[in-house]
């Protein structure tokens, strides 16, 4: 019954999204203030159909439900509780059913604390949002429907994938989620701009912070994916660039530079064209990479659907979309004109550095990835295009956008002094350069990349303290000074700030890592010990074990350095039932330095087992410097400008002037 | 400064960089495409013209029966891949993929050796039973040796 009242509701849900994507605009446009107020009950009613419809599937996978299609074909009554919730989205239609929601929650967000936005802007927005909600409903209701009953129903699930049984998969899809539909709303009010033709420093400020919680999840949701490659798949590696990566992480790379460009326009009038593009760009590059993932076309582990008319469903509303809203822009673009000039170096010249070298890596990184699908269907012929190719397009391209990040922040807007902001940085020039000395010394074995990489990353981490010092005139001016510019100074360069020492943090975790990673690979009777740098590692013995719906054998494995024992590491190779899979579970230990990662391998039949180790320095600094940079964000978003003060528009264009009289009249 | 100015400035630094990454990106595809072989592709290609050991490539097919052998050092591991049609021998030091088994489909990257021994660098298996890499399946069609379901 739940099942069948999820399905209704949902459908329901696509005949209000239909009104609120049509009567809103219509009303917009003729200036009936009757049909613009419908926007907001509208998402808020759709909303509600899609919490009940998500909720209706949750119940079923937590009752276990198997006579529900979706639940017997993923889940299992013996699967712990957690991962029968995460189950709801560890398949292709609940993750649609997902991706929905956080749509749907998003509009219901810009109808609840949307308090501020003209009626008839709000009413646009609300209706572009609801059109991305129809094209997903429909999605849902006619090629992937959740609800589809399966009679009679078996005794028991199929299980899901027990890779994806796991805490850090179990979050990771949707705080991606949030991120990728997060963007939605950057899209939604580009959009809207376009239809009313009017982009200004008000429209930058409601953009920016929908902006900026959506770039927080989608750092902290690829930040999470990565991490769980790290330790569940017993590689040791945490990027492979492997197209569904590449997925999340171009609309990361698009979005970064939107967050980027909204600040000109918020602050310099300036930039109109080129934001607005970025966000139509950085939106349709979050419906890419749904398209890649969710059709098939590429195989992996995220890859549920091979469904040939999802694949064509999904192009067509990719097409649909993107092309729309290219065209609308292509109509109206050329009527907005840029408001504030600048020089090359200045505030304004280094963000669009920043733009320029985010958005060309970001194409870079599309090519590699869509390359080997257009070379397959065209000629037939079957590539890869690897890590190789990445790091020789990709790496070239940041590194000078991450050397300017630091100084950026140190120019003046308009017009900018380059010798000067670098005199300002002395500290940092000086830190770099001992950095490049130590490493000199300490690391000239390694690859030589390694040594200017860690000086980069020093330099953006000292530059970015450098530039909060200088902001409090620190040690120049008497402490308490100091203090009230510390509670007085503006929270978004606070945000600036974190997240630019955070990237620090995650170039060197990630150059330190990969350089002086060292590997052993080894077969270990019990009893046998292995040095491996200061480390002597020990194994104890294998045995067997039973998980809840697993077996397993575990090593044991005692770590000491200099005699005393730091570590006991125990991974595990697992064994699951339902359905009938191994998996590895790597045994890491975290300490200052770095991880130390042990895995378990296949017994050699003479009573030994191949094992393999690694020591990781330094890579523990890549999620704290992901952190960082979500933090950074999140500063940024309690800035004191987003939550008092509305964004008013400093003159009202003429439609809206009328719709406002008209208003007034009734 | 005129707005024409900055234009200009912005277009000029756009092309300087997107110049750069167009080279980058060529330089890049030159060396780092790593080309899809099945066994019997792979033996005609290099009949054509033999193969330099250091080109990197993938190969795939089904791991052929009771051919998986391990050497006395423990974690090097040779076994031979077919299409059916042909057979190549593959030599890996490592740890196998969970889900390697004799008579299952696998991709291995790597590079060809001089003596015809594939040299694997990775071995990948699919992450469920029954499933079949996509590009061994195509191969097997190709080899007329697929025995699956049509799709």
């Amino acid at each position: 019954m739940t099942a069948e009242l999820g399905h209704y509701a949902l459908v329901l849900a696509l005949s209000v999204a239909l009104v609120q994507a049509t009567l809103p605009l219509l009303g917009a446009w003729r200036g009936d203030p009757g049909w613009i107020g419908l926007a907001r009950p509208a998402a808020l009613v759709q909303c509600l159909l899609i919490v009940a419809a998500f909720a209706a599937l949750m119940y079923a996978y937590v009752t276990s439900d198997f006579s529900v299609l979706n639940v017997a074909t993923n889940s299992h009554s013996a699967k712990p509780m957690l991962y029968k919730i995460a189950g709801v989205w560890g398949n292709h239609e609940g993750s649609l059913l997902l991706w929905l929601l956080i749509l749907a929650l998003f509009g219901a967000a810009v109808a609840v604390f949307g308090g501020n936005l003209p009626a008839p802007f709000r009413a646009r927005v609300l209706a572009v949002q609801a059109m991305i909600g129809v094209g997903f409903l429909a999605f849902v209701l006619f090629t992937s429907n959740p609800f589809v009953r399966l009679l009679p129903a078996p005794l028991d699930g199929r299980g899901l994938n027990p890779l994806l049984q796991d805490p850090g998969l179990a979050f990771h899809p949707p705080f991606l989620y949030l991120g990728y539909v997060g963007f939605s709303m950057a899209f939604s009010f580009a959009v809207a701009a376009l239809i009313e033709g009017r982009v200004d420093a008000a429209w930058a400020r409601w953009v920016r912070p929908w902006t900026l919680a959506a770039w927080c999840f989608l750092t902290l949701g690829i930040a999470m994916g990565a991490w769980w490659a790290y330790y569940e798949l017993g590689w040791g590696g945490w990027w492979f660039w492997d197209p569904v990566e590449n997925a999340s992480f171009m609309p990361w790379l698009a979005g970064t530079a939107l967050l980027h460009s909204t600040i000109v326009v918020e602050k310099r009038d300036s930039l109109k064209n080129w934001t607005v593009l970025l966000a139509i760009v950085t939106f349709s590059l979050s419906l890419l990479g749904t398209f890649l993932v969710r059709s098939g076309v590429l195989t992996s582990v995220h890859a549920f659907a091979t469904d040939p008319t999802r694949g064509v469903f999904i192009l067509a509303f990719l097409i649909a979309v993107i092309g729309g809203s290219l065209t609308l822009y292509a109509v109206r673009a050329p009527a907005m004109k840029g408001g504030g000039l600048f020089a090359p170096v200045s505030r304004e010249g280094g963000l669009v550095l920043n733009n320029l070298l985010l958005s060309t890596a970001c194409a870079t990184v599309l090519l590699g990835t869509l390359y080997p699908l257009f070379l397959d269907a065209l000629t037939g012929e079957k590539i890869t295009v690897g890590p190789p190719y990445f790091n020789a397009t990709f790496g070239p391209l940041m590194v000078p956008a991450l050397i300017a990040m630091a100084v950026g922040p140190m120019l003046r807007w308009k017009r900018g002094d380059l010798l000067g902001a670098v005199q300002r940085l002395k500290f940092a020039v000086i830190a770099t350069v001992l950095a490049l000395l130590a490493t000199l010394v300490a690391a000239h074995d390694g690859p030589w990349l390694a040594i200017p990489g860690i000086a980069l990353g020093v330099w953006m981490i000292a530059a970015s303290v450098e530039e909060a010092a200088y902001r409090l005139r620190l040690f120049r001016v008497p402490v308490g000074e100091s203090a009230r510019r510390l509670m007085r100074s503006p929270r978004s360069a606070w945000g600036t700030t974190f997240a630019h020492a955070g990237a620090g943090m995650v170039i060197i975790g990630i150059v330190a890592s990969s350089a002086w990673q060292v590997e052993k690979l080894q077969v270990m009777r019990q009893g046998e010990s292995l040095a491996m740098g200061p480390y002597e590692i020990k194994f104890q013995g294998a045995e067997p074990i039973d998980g809840p719906n697993y077996s397993a054998v575990r090593g044991v494995f005692r770590v000491s350095r200099n005699g005393a024992e730091i570590a006991v590491l125990e991974p595990e190779s697992r064994n699951y039932q339902d359905p009938p899979m191994e998996t590895t579970e790597a045994a890491i230990r975290t300490g200052w330095g770095g991880d130390l990662y042990a895995v378990i391998g296949d017994p050699t039949g003479d009573g030994s087992w191949s094992t393999r180790f690694y020591n990781k320095p330094m890579i523990h600094w890549i999620w704290i410097g992901c952190l960082m940079m979500v933090f950074g964000g999140l500063v940024s978003l309690s800035d004191r400008r987003h939550r008092v003060g509305a964004p008013a528009r400093r003159d009202v264009p003429v439609k809206a002037a009328k719709t406002a009289a008209s208003m007034a009249g009734k | 400064m005129t707005r024409k100015q900055r234009r200009l400035y912005i277009v000029g630094g756009f092309m300087l960089i997107f110049a750069a990454a167009a080279a980058l990106v060529l330089m890049a595809f030159e060396e780092n495409i790593v080309f899809f072989y099945s066994p019997s592709e792979l033996a005609r290609k290099s009949a054509e013209q033999p193969i330099p050991p250091d080109r990197r490539l993938r190969i795939g097919g089904l791991v052929e029966e009771g051919s998986v052998q391990r050497d006395a050092d423990g974690v090097t591991i040779t076994f031979r891949v077919t299409d059916k049609v042909d057979v190549l021998p593959v030599r890996f030091r490592g740890l196998l993929p969970d889900l390697f088994r004799e008579g299952q489909g696998i991709v291995a990257e790597g590079s060809l050796a001089t003596n015809g021994t594939f040299v694997a660098t990775e071995v990948l298996a699919k992450h469920d039973e029954t499933y079949m890499p996509k590009e061994v399946a195509e191969a097997l069609k190709k080899a007329g040796q697929w025995q699956g379901k049509e799709e």
